[in-house]
């Protein structure tokens, strides 16, 4: 007898979530991600853990900060506006060391926006998003598949590194029903929560969980810290999907949703005879340098597809050998902007040539 | 000789860093008597906010959270759900709770949350440099209100421990102050019952303690302290507002 479930995007992430062990989830209303907090208020507390409808975006991350503090898996999860009143609180966690599940999936912006899909919080998401200099880990999922296996994957990084990690997705995955195997939770050896205040008894440390540094050089040397283990996370747990890349001249890349849409129209060149690939980051943060380096010394022409005026593609160039080309196609979020396989198709003939 | 006063056990043996006449040192001590009378020092979470209240892990022999500005009582939220067994506390100031947290502080209390907030008014921002308060009286100079304190421009001064009597998640209100030795005895014997309060698990606890800013308000310790009895308990009553023992 097959275990395949068919479910919706945010149904997966928050069947994850559950398989993850998380205690805690606080949230707040907001589409298209409304699925994730409603599946949870059923579920969670069915396993003994606690789901709180939150006053606000800002009272919901830090009910997480304040559940991570305590040594359990807390997360929340919101889109656009919500994801940057949370903000606050998540500069506060990277200070504090805290991990925490945030999952975003996205809407348009700027402002109130609306609520098709949209790539164009990559940069918020990717480049730590609130004040003061930090990094967290970002995971793109392309399937539901993945949002429920990468929203199990973002517990234990957040917990191994001790930095937030975010579920970036948009509306497209969020809302699409697929069949998935709901996998048991990884094996990974996780450090034991040493830090978390449990109550100061006799003969244990004094456990203080803060982001205020004032000591002579305190703040400089936690700067250098968290930029070695940023460095870190990079080396061990940078993610990517390559499909077809092994000969190709020309590779398509594209996260989440336009990944999925990219990888019909490699197809479709393909099946003309084009040696095109696709090469999707699965991580965003670590960003995947060194496969877009390698394919780079193979390959003419990177074409990056998103849905915003591009911004992940200044990863891309970063990355790539100098004298590779990267072309751009972009549609801008918006009712009806999201590209048919057929308009890539085309983008790769012009530029297949 | 027999020693018939000492350092309470859940503060550490250091100075603070609190002005001359500032009251934070003696609530302070308050809550660590409170802590020590019910032998739950070792299972207290405290959550430090944003003001001079945020060095609380420097002073008390606990577990400490420091929260964003305002945000205590949410981060006290999250831990006492992860951890019910915990005494959770917070310790915040006017502009913290009355003002960027009042979204925080009015939802804990409706939900009910089992944890005791300390809220200490002394009418302005102490560690930004006396700027206006949310508790600000009429009148009142600051730093942001150089002609005083107009109601009709600024709203006039919230008073929390009647407003969160209002709610029924709140199990126990009461306004105190530290200006004189009744109102300490007073106030400490309030304490106590807020902490009690969430021993029993009976749901949120509030104390607002009245207090002097000496350095903000431009006074020195002897006349601050006097104001206290002057100007803020004819404004701010003190008092039980709430007493879930007596419904």
């Amino acid at each position: 007898m097959s275990d395949r479930q068919f479910v919706k995007g945010n149904e997966a992430v928050a069947m994850g979530a559950i398989m993850a062990g998380v205690r805690c989830y606080f949230g707040y209303p907001i589409t298209p991600q409304s699925d994730i907090p409603e599946y949870l208020s059923r579920e969670l507390p069915k396993t003994g853990g606690t789901f709180i409808q939150a006053e606000s975006e800002i009272g919901a991350i830090n009910m997480v900060l304040g559940a991570s503090a305590a040594g359990v898996r807390a997360m929340t999860s919101s889109s656009g506006p919500g994801i940057s009143l949370k903000q606050e609180g998540i500069s506060y966690m990277a200070g504090s060391e805290l991990p925490g599940v945030i999952v975003d999936i996205m809407r348009q912006g700027p402002g109130l926006g609306g609520i098709d899909a949209s790539q164009a919080d990559y940069f918020q998401a990717t480049r730590g998003g609130g004040h003061g200099g930090y990094r967290i880990i970002v995971l793109a999922p392309g399937s539901v598949q993945e949002m429920y296996d990468l929203t199990m994957l973002a517990f234990d990084l957040s917990d191994l590194y001790r930095i937030p990690a975010m579920v970036l997705a948009d509306s497209v995955l969020g809302q699409m029903k697929e069949s998935i195997t709901p996998n048991p939770r990884p094996q990974c050896e996780l450090p034991s929560k040493e830090w978390a205040v449990r109550g100061w008894a006799e003969g244990t440390p004094q456990n203080v969980v803060k982001s205020l540094k004032l000591g002579d050089g305190e703040m400089e040397k936690f700067h250098w810290q968290m930029h070695a283990r940023y460095q870190q996370v990079a080396d061990k747990e940078s993610r990517w999907e390559e499909y077809r890349t092994e000969d190709a001249s020309l590779i398509v890349t594209a996260f989440g949703s336009t990944a999925r849409i990219s990888r019909t129209a490699v197809e479709m060149a393909r099946d003309a005879g084009m040696k095109v690939g696709l090469l999707r980051p699965i991580t965003l943060s670590p960003f995947p340098k060194k496969i877009y380096a390698d394919l780079s010394s193979r390959c003419k022409l990177f074409l990056d597809i998103e849905l915003s005026t591009g911004q992940m593609i200044d990863d891309v160039r970063l990355s790539v050998a100098r004298d590779t080309e990267v072309a751009f196609y972009g549609r801008p979020p918006g009712a009806g902007s999201l590209p048919t396989p057929e308009e890539i198709f085309e983008q790769i003939k012009r530029y297949a040539g | 000789m027999k020693q018939v006063f000492g350092r309470s056990p859940s503060l550490k043996d250091v100075q603070t860093h609190f002005c001359p006449g500032c009251h934070h040192g003696s609530v302070h001590r308050l809550v660590a008597e409170a802590l020590d009378e019910f032998g739950i020092r070792e299972k207290t979470i405290g959550c430090a906010s944003v003001g001079c209240s945020v060095f609380l892990y420097g002073y008390f022999n606990i577990d400490v959270v420091e929260s964003p500005h305002g945000r205590a009582p949410a981060v006290a939220t999250g831990i006492k759900r992860a951890r019910p067994d915990r005494i959770v506390f917070t310790y915040q100031g006017d502009g913290d709770l009355a003002a960027i947290g009042m979204s925080e502080i009015i939802h804990s209390a409706n939900r009910g949350e089992d944890i005791t907030v300390i809220f200490v008014n002394n009418t302005t921002y102490g560690m930004t440099g006396g700027q206006m308060a949310p508790t600000t009286l009429p009148g009142q100079k600051t730093s942001t209100s150089p002609y005083g304190r107009d109601i009709n421009n600024d709203g006039a001064p919230f008073k929390m421990a009647e407003l969160l009597s209002n709610l029924d998640g709140v199990a126990f209100s009461a306004r105190v102050a530290v200006n004189n030795p009744k109102n300490v005895l007073s106030a400490k014997k309030l304490i106590k019952t807020a902490f009690r309060y969430q021993v029993e698990g009976r749901g949120f606890s509030f104390i607002e303690a009245l207090a002097a800013c000496p350095t903000n308000w431009g006074m020195q310790p002897l006349p601050a302290n006097e104001r206290i009895g002057d100007e803020m308990i004819p404004y701010f009553p003190l008092g039980v507002y709430k007493n879930s023992d007596n419904l």
